[in-house]
């Protein structure tokens, strides 16, 4: 499929979105793909995360539907390994911010497995919702 | 200053840019003075195996070069110096204190046999060979060396160390293993055919009057221990791009065999990890370091000339190939020889049950990719010699940022450093080849000449008495 | 030095205060035999369990910033235990000097106090480290562990990003191996020591989290450790959980840094499970 790529998108309000949340120069990224080899959770991500911010540049926003946001760990990894210095994390939590805004919460307090709630460190849980809840 | 001062040239690096520019003047009629801080010329193109994109063998089209310059009639050569003080002469020239260092070694009596190299029993790291191989304590860099004449490092001579300590009535020092280190050895001298052993050597002060100077002091690169994320200072087959080359190299510590320096196995998989610190604004340097994307294509389809059934990868970020016929050898390494390019840059290198675990991204198939290999590769950044923003200050040549030195005009003049009658070559300017590192010099040369021709005239055209205008 | 004791605010977090208490009464044992006072920030709160991200979540300073204030009024620096507490309270305290108007904002919201930024935030293996001194803790060592081979495991949140914990190089941390050293163990280097265990995503995402952390565990067990060394809650939690499963033989103890050194001091009523079996036999 060919994407036609309006140039009003680039720079236009999912871009500004973004980086008003993360704070981020998108162009900085000149996509030598460190962050995505460095990162543990590729394995379970539909896109790499320098595909993420590559789409993100294009003011594609068909990118706030990938599960790669939701399968990051927030480990900071790729932000310390990035030649450039972006922080990708905060824009993986700014695509976060985007998909539960225009959709369902991802993390359901009430399905929080029973397991867990007894055992596990709250502070898992915490985190957990605070970063999938609407 | 005298006129022959004047016109005397002095040129502070002998590279190959040094090299070069010091022939174009002598061989104009000019005398030249030539300072260089290793035992002998060449510089890192001596311990190069071959160079891209011809694949001519670096000493076979270096030595010509270097044995016409150590002979040459008009050339005053300095080896194992430093520049030490500099000042302006009346006439726009200098007056340059050069400290010649204490080999130890009288090279009027040595014909460099070598017999000395080969009896001394203890050996050290060898800057030259890059952690590859070790040399004796006294040395010559390599078996062509110009001057092939050995210096002996004090720092590590049981004899000197043991003989200082018992004149300054010290106890005399240990070696690492607790016991005191013998007196007994001068092997060297023992040896020694023409008795050219001198322990009473010191540095000598040499002053000469020149007219201009080129600085052609050339580069270094960044020390792999600053990437500990590629296990680089600690992983024993995680080397430099200067060492693989003297695993190459036919002269060098393998005799030209590629082997893990670790155990001496042969690499089934040679990685090569392009942009190791370079491109990196937030750890390493900002720059391209221009150079690697060829030397790493030429080094890979070396180790697949000597182990055709080996595997090469190199990890790009980009592929740079803009002078003349370099386009053609980075493709001939990739179509014929099967170096396999994958694009992205290395995460991490670490070593696992023996093996090098390299974790990378192939961006261009978005796969995240793990290869396990033998040896490893950096190709680390350029950088300026550690020394070379000192000596150019000597001459009132400023430095950048990135340490490397500021022409007058970047644009329009790279060869002019603002500073009369100072001038630069080389990738002391920045990184550069080969060819572009040449023809700077000799750019730099025909300032020199320029320069020297019009006091000349001025001089013979002048009234008797009147005194020599600076260009 | 001194045998004065330095003093010093702490603040446990809700993890240390339930499901990881064994880690709270180790690091206070430990931290008291080497001097320390520990004092306990005055009617605190949760830290907030993760560092805000995104620009516009001031609000989410509050919970880190209300823990800040309390600590600044002791004058003390603000010393913690768990992982992610020390993350989230460090890098708010820096986000917030950094962001004037922010802490503007925010101080407007909280009724106990103005956040000035006065506290530095301390995690107590850098306050063992830097404060103490290895020698006064090798001082305190009756039962070197000798023979024991611990893998230090670091996680990510101690380290990273580099600049703002201020802790150890985040490429080749050395305290937790320096400190198995004093105490007469033998670290064990593996591969794996500051990969991420899988965080929160125990929650979101069981089989990735189980993925990771089974992938430490290995990393650890193929380079020959007996033992993994932790300084996060979270990071034991996910590490005990992947072995679950497994027969116990084939099991790593995963045990804090303060069990450890408590183990090294003689006390062993609070070095927890996995030195009791080695006292047993």
């Amino acid at each position: 499929m060919r994407v036609v790529l309006d140039p009003l998108a680039l720079h236009g309000a999912f871009i500004r979105e973004i980086e008003a949340i993360s704070e981020q120069n998108l162009l900085a990224c000149n996509q030598c793909g460190r962050c995505s080899a460095g990162c543990p959770l590729v394995e379970e991500m539909d896109l790499l995360p320098n595909q993420i911010i590559r789409l993100a540049q294009l003011g594609l926003d068909t990118v706030v539907d990938s599960t790669t946001p939701w399968m990051c760990a927030a480990c900071l990894m790729c932000e310390a390994r990035c030649p450039k210095g972006v922080d990708l994390p905060r824009i993986m939590d700014a695509l976060r911010q985007i998909a539960l805004r225009r959709g369902e919460s991802r993390v359901v307090a009430g399905d929080v497995d029973p397991a867990l709630l007894a055992g596990a460190p709250q502070m898992a849980i915490v985190g957990a919702l605070r970063r999938g809840e609407k | 200053m005298s006129a022959a001062g004047s016109t005397t040239a002095l040129v502070v690096g002998a590279g190959i840019g040094g090299i070069t520019a010091a022939l174009d003047i002598a061989n104009s009629g000019f005398p030249v003075v030539l300072v260089e801080r290793e035992p002998s010329i060449g510089g890192h193109m001596a311990q190069l195996s071959e160079t891209f994109p011809t694949l001519d063998c670096s000493q076979c089209i270096m030595t010509p070069r270097t044995v016409e310059v150590g002979h040459h009639d008009l050339v005053r050569l300095h080896t194992y110096s430093e520049i030490e003080s500099v000042r302006r002469s009346d006439s726009g020239g200098f007056v340059v204190g050069i400290r010649r260092r204490a080999a130890y070694v009288d090279g009027d009596k040595c014909t460099g046999c070598g017999v000395c190299q080969e009896k001394c029993p203890f050996k050290v790291e060898s800057a030259f060979e890059r952690g590859i191989g070790p040399r004796k304590v006294i040395y010559t860099l390599s078996p062509q060396a110009v001057p092939n004449k050995p210096v002996l490092d004090a720092e590590h001579c049981r004899y000197l160390q043991s003989k200082w300590d018992m004149q300054a009535g010290r106890s005399p020092s240990v070696d690492k293993n607790g016991q005191p280190v013998s007196p007994k050895c001068g092997a060297c001298a023992k040896f020694c055919p023409t008795g050219a052993l001198n322990w009473d050597q010191q540095d000598t002060l040499v002053e000469e009057e020149v007219g201009a100077v080129i600085l052609a002091t050339g580069y270094d690169l960044l020390p792999a221990s600053r990437l500990p994320e590629y296990g680089g200072g600690e992983l024993k087959d995680v080397v430099d791009g200067l060492a693989f080359e003297r695993l190459l190299a036919a002269s060098g510590p393998t005799a030209g065999k590629v082997l893990r320096p670790s155990d001496g196995a042969v690499p089934k998989h040679v990685v090569f990890v392009q942009c190791s610190g370079s491109r990196d604004p937030e750890r390493g340097v900002p720059y391209c370091s221009k150079i690697c994307c060829l030397y790493v294509a030429k080094q890979a389809m070396l180790y697949k000339h000597r182990v055709p059934d080996g595997e090469a990868s190199v990890f790009y970020i980009d592929v740079r190939a803009g002078g003349k016929g370099y386009e053609e050898f980075v493709t001939r390494a990739q179509e014929e020889h099967h170096v396999r390019y994958l694009r992205g840059k290395v995460s991490r290198i670490y070593a696992e049950d023996g093996r090098l675990i390299v974790k990378g991204v192939d961006t261009l198939s978005h796969r995240a990719v793990e290869v396990q290999a033998d040896l490893v590769v950096l190709a680390t950044a350029i950088v300026p010699r550690v020394s070379t923003p000192g000596v150019a200050g000597l001459f009132g040549v400023a430095a950048d940022e990135n340490s490397f030195l500021v022409s007058g005009d970047e644009e329009m003049a790279p060869v002019e450093s603002g500073a009369e009658g100072v001038f630069l070559a080389g990738a002391a300017l920045g990184p550069k080849d080969i060819p572009e590192t040449v023809a700077q010099a000799s750019g730099a040369a025909a300032k020199v000449l320029s320069l020297f021709l019009r006091r000349r005239m001025a001089e013979t055209t002048a009234p008797a008495g009147e005194g020599m205008r600076a260009a | 030095m001194t045998q004065a004791a330095r003093a010093y605010s702490y603040f446990p977090g809700c993890t240390l205060a339930t499901t990881a208490v064994d880690y709270d009464l180790s690091g206070r044992a430990v931290a008291a035999a080497l001097g320390l006072e520990l004092n306990e920030v005055p009617d605190w709160n949760c830290c907030g369990a993760t560092f805000p991200l995104s620009a516009e979540n001031v609000m989410s300073f509050i919970a880190p910033a209300r823990v800040l204030i309390a600590a600044e009024r002791s004058g003390h620096d603000l010393a913690t235990l768990c992982a992610v507490c020390f993350h989230v309270l460090k890098r708010s305290d820096a986000y917030l000097r950094a962001h004037s108007e922010a802490a503007e904002r925010l101080n407007a919201f909280v009724t106990e106090g103005d956040y000035t930024g006065q506290t530095r935030v301390r995690h107590l293996l850098g306050v063992v480290r830097d404060d103490v001194g290895w020698e006064a803790v090798k001082q305190r060592v009756a039962a070197p562990l000798t023979g024991l081979a611990a893998a230090p495991y670091y996680g990510c949140l101690l380290l990273r990003p580099q600049e703002e914990m201020e802790f150890d190089q985040a490429e080749r941390p050395r305290v937790l191996q320096d400190l198995l050293r004093v105490l007469g163990a033998t670290p064990v280097e593996f591969p794996r020591q500051a990969e991420c265990c899988g965080s929160t995503l125990v929650v979101s995402a069981p089989d990735a989290n189980r993925r990771l952390s089974t992938a430490v565990v290995d990393s650890a067990r193929r380079a020959g450790a007996a033992m993994i060394v932790t300084a996060c809650p979270l990071c034991k939690y996910n590490l005990d959980q992947a072995q679950a499963g497994r027969p116990s033989p084939e099991q790593l103890p995963v045990a804090y840094f303060t069990q450890v050194m408590a183990a090294a001091f003689g006390m062993l009523q609070v070095a927890g499970p996995a030195f009791a079996v080695e006292a047993a036999t």
